[in-house]
């Protein structure tokens, strides 16, 4: 069992924990995830590490299904059954001059590690943040601490800009200010949509992909992805990739390939209340959980 | 050993070869329980009986592990059943699982002499009946540890290669931790074969009994990623590592339409449904495709494909075929699978290859274009190699694909070990007695040696690393 030292919502449906897993933490590299088992009977989900420091690591999860919405009712002093990694590749940190980092959503928080870590290269970063509205907007603070700008886009225009963020990256492609590469992370649709923005003028652009997962280590092949027409495992050969040569149609494809059996559950779950799951998770493993 | 059987000789070949009592076939399609039943004490004695005792103990040289078989029959027959598991643990430390997994008509039964004119003695029956009833008596025989060496082994890996040596180990006094990137301990024997042919308390039981031992498991460490082998040898004091990552990376077809939804690896398939329990979707988490109502077609002609097909049957497929490429004959599953999956309805392509899967605008499988194959001059496997018949392509109409044509090793080790050298096929190169690799300290074992084998193979290789592990902390010499 993997202790949450910390718990609490940044915004609706999503929530930040502290777990204490000190040989991941150790580990940890920009741009690379953990694969959690919240209970018993669960099933394995991966979620980016969004930061780490001597002994825990970070995630940032959004409910979204049955699995995070379940996650996402643990508290402090909670556990989940099984925590693995940090798997995957590392991001790919160079100085290219001008970075652009663009988040959509929760994918703010998968790219705030990698934001970072542009940064500590001498990059100049400037990232946008795009939500659906005001109070879904995560991370703006500390995004704000070490970049050279923060852009805020908001669909209703309840927050910052009315509008996408792909029409900031226009503004800045037509600026003076013209990024030098460009990292992606979102709902597929706005990765597509930057990817399409960026091909023209030929900007380097990086996207990291949220194929359905399994085991994490390259032994089952479900989480693959196409890539320049060929194959690969974004478990081990990513999850980040060229966002150039991605295949988005194909992935958007396989990501629904479980919908029914997802909204199943959902549903299962809303009409019994999580507080249930809770105590039936205790019972399963009990006394199990490690000592602080 | 005293002769325990009363017959004479021609009295012993009257008695034909005891059945397996089996779940019957319309039964089992529809649940993931056991399908062979186990003989009972009757049965065991009558096979026992059929046992020729010969000097020349073919049976013996046939096993890969050298199991004293016709000493442990002598036993059976003494009705000394904890006497003959116990002797089959002397050369075999998972008799439970081997003697329902090992393809004995290749190995002890197919060198018995019975066979030669009649059905060869039930071995593989025998062993499982006494390692069963040593486990239903609760009185597995555990060795005696050996006094603390001080000395201290990482093994990584689980399955039935790394269990094995752990087991050795810790008798001889060595500080043992098995590391496995997985949630659940045992490899493929796990998350590989299904329920329906071993029972996953079986596997459980078996752990338990190393944990009782004295071995130390670690769940979710992915060595290579939470931890190193340098570092394992390093500031985590241990003294020898062994490497027994087994050969767990899906092999795909490379065909065009290889990413429709419906396509698996069987390495998934079975995991989601083994592993994660998808069958009984939605108690647990995981799901699977719907299976119902669909044509599931599984392509290859091993053990994994045979699996998959069985799995998919009792998943309610309308229809459930083997793919492959090759004729029956030279398909590598055990005979009792194929056996199994016909009483069951699988339908059997053979000399079939598909070239292309299907989609519809949602990318979702509808159908394998195949091609009808025809044997040529046997390969470099010995086999006859399949080639293609021109003109003679076909549309099979399925919904569920799964690949089961091999595996390779996963790199994820080795690409964190430098300095470890490895063959062009990925695996790690080891010297095969004795296990070392081109890495002071680290010995390798099992199917990322040796590519997809068997279980008692990697259960041999891994008997043989923990002796060379045994020589090498006792003398210190490489
Ligand atoms: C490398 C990677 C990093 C990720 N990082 C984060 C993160 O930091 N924060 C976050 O909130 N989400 C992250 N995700 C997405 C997260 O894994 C899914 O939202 C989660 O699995 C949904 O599970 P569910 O049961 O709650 O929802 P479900 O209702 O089961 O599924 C909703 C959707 O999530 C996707 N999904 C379902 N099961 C899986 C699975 N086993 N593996 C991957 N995707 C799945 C599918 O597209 C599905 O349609 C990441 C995904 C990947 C691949
Ligand atoms: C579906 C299927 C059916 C089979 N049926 C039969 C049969 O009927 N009879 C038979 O004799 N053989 C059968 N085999 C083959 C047999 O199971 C294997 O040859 C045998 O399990 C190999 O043992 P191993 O210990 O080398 O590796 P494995 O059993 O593969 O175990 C390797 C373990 O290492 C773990 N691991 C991998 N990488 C890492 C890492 N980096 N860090 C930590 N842990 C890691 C894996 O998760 C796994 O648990 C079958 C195989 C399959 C796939
Ligand atoms: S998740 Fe199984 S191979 Fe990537």
């Amino acid at each position: 069992m993997y202790r949450i030292i910390e718990a609490r919502f940044l915004a609706p449906e999503v929530k930040l924990f502290r777990l204490e897993a000190p040989d991941i933490a150790r580990k940890q590299q920009a741009g690379q995830f953990v694969i959690v088992r919240v209970h018993d009977h669960g099933e394995r989900i991966p979620l980016t590490i969004a930061a780490s420091d001597e002994s825990t690591v970070t995630l940032i999860v959004q409910g979204i299904g049955k699995t995070t919405r379940l996650l996402n009712t643990l508290a402090a002093g909670d556990a989940v059954c099984d925590l693995v990694g940090p798997l995957g590749k590392a991001s790919e940190i160079h100085y290219y001059g001008t970075a652009v980092v663009i988040g959509g959503g929760v994918g703010t928080a998968i790219a705030y590690p990698t934001a970072k870590a542009l940064k500590f290269a001498g990059n100049r970063v400037i990232a946008i943040l795009g939500a659906r509205t005001r109070d879904l907007l995560i991370l703006e603070a500390e995004l704000r601490e070490f970049c050279d700008e923060v852009c805020v886009t908001t669909d209703d225009g309840s927050y910052g800009v009315k509008g996408l963020v792909t029409d900031q990256l226009q503004a800045l492609i037509d600026s003076p200010n013209r990024p030098d590469f460009v990292l992606a992370i979102g709902p597929i649709p706005m990765m597509r949509a930057v990817a399409e923005v960026t091909r023209a003028p030929a900007i380097k652009t990086v996207v990291s992909l949220n194929p359905i997962m399994v085991d994490g280590t390259g032994m089952c092949g479900g989480c693959r992805v196409v890539v320049d027409g060929r194959s690969q495992f974004a478990c081990v050969d990513g999850p980040e990739f060229d966002a150039h040569q991605v295949d988005f149609k194909i992935l958007s494809a396989r990501n629904a390939m479980y919908r029914a059996a997802e909204q199943q559950a959902l549903a299962d779950l809303n009409q019994h209340p999580p507080e249930l799951h809770r105590c039936r998770l205790a019972d399963a493993q009990p006394g199990a959980v490690t000592p602080p | 050993m005293t002769n325990n059987n009363p017959l004479p000789p021609k009295e012993r070949m009257k008695i034909p070869r005891q059945r397996m009592p089996e779940q019957p076939s319309a039964e089992r399609r529809a649940n993931f329980a056991e399908v062979n039943l186990g003989l009972s004490t009757a049965l065991a004695h009558q096979e026992a009986l059929r046992c020729l005792h010969c000097k020349s103990h073919h049976c013996f040289t046939g096993c890969p592990v050298g199991v004293k078989v016709k000493d442990f029959i002598e036993l059976v027959l003494a009705g000394d059943f904890l006497g003959a598991a116990a002797k089959i643990r002397e050369d075999n430390v998972l008799p439970a699982v081997t003697g329902r997994v090992c393809p004995q008509e290749e190995q002890c039964e197919g060198c018995c002499v019975l066979g030669k004119n009649g059905e060869p003695l039930a071995i593989g029956y025998l062993e499982r009946f006494v390692a069963d009833y040593e486990r239903q008596s609760g009185q597995v025989g555990l060795p005696p540890r050996a006094p603390m060496t001080g000395k201290r082994v990482a093994v990584i890996g689980s399955g039935p290669a790394g269990l094995s040596t752990a087991g050795d180990l810790v008798q001889r006094g060595h500080e043992v931790t098995v590391f496995e990137a997985l949630h659940e301990l045992g490899g493929v024997l796990i998350y590989g074969i299904p329920e329906f042919r071993l029972p996953k308390d079986i596997v459980r039981q078996e752990v338990e009994n190393l944990t009782r031992m004295g071995v130390e498991f670690r769940t979710n460490v992915v060595v290579g990623r939470t931890v190193t082998v340098d570092e394992l040898l390093g500031e985590r004091g241990y003294h020898a590592v062994f490497i027994a990552t087994g050969a767990g990376l899906p092999v795909f077809l490379n065909i065009p339409g290889e990413h429709l939804c419906g396509v698996y690896s069987a390495n998934e398939f079975l995991t989601r449904v083994n592993l994660m329990k998808a069958n009984q979707f939605p108690a647990y988490d995981q799901p699977i495709y719907d299976c119902r109502d669909k044509n599931v077609a599984v392509i290859g002609g091993g053990n994994t494909a045979l699996d998959a097909v069985r799995t998919a049957v009792r998943l309610g497929a309308k229809t459930a075929s083997i793919v492959y490429r090759r004729s029956e004959v030279e398909m590598p599953a055990r005979v009792e699978e194929v056996k199994h999956a016909r009483e069951e309805g699988v339908q059997f392509v053979m000399l079939t290859n598909p070239i292309e899967f299907l989609g519809d605008d949602r990318a979702w499988l509808t159908g394998m274009k195949c091609q009808q194959m025809e044997l040529g001059a046997p390969d470099k496997s010995g086999r006859r190699r399949p080639v293609p018949r021109a003109g003679s392509d076909f549309v099979m109409p399925v919904q569920v694909a799964v690949v089961a044509i091999g595996n390779q090793g996963n790199p994820l080790v080795q690409s964190a070990t430098p300095d470890l050298r490895t063959n062009p096929l990925g695996y790690i190169e080891a010297d095969p007695d004795c296990l070392k690799t081109s890495k002071r300290g680290v010995f390798a074992g099992g199917d990322i040696v040796t590519g997809g084998a068997t279980v008692i193979l990697a259960m041999g290789a891994g008997r043989r690393a923990a002796q060379a592990i045994h020589d090498y902390l006792s003398h210190g010499t490489w």
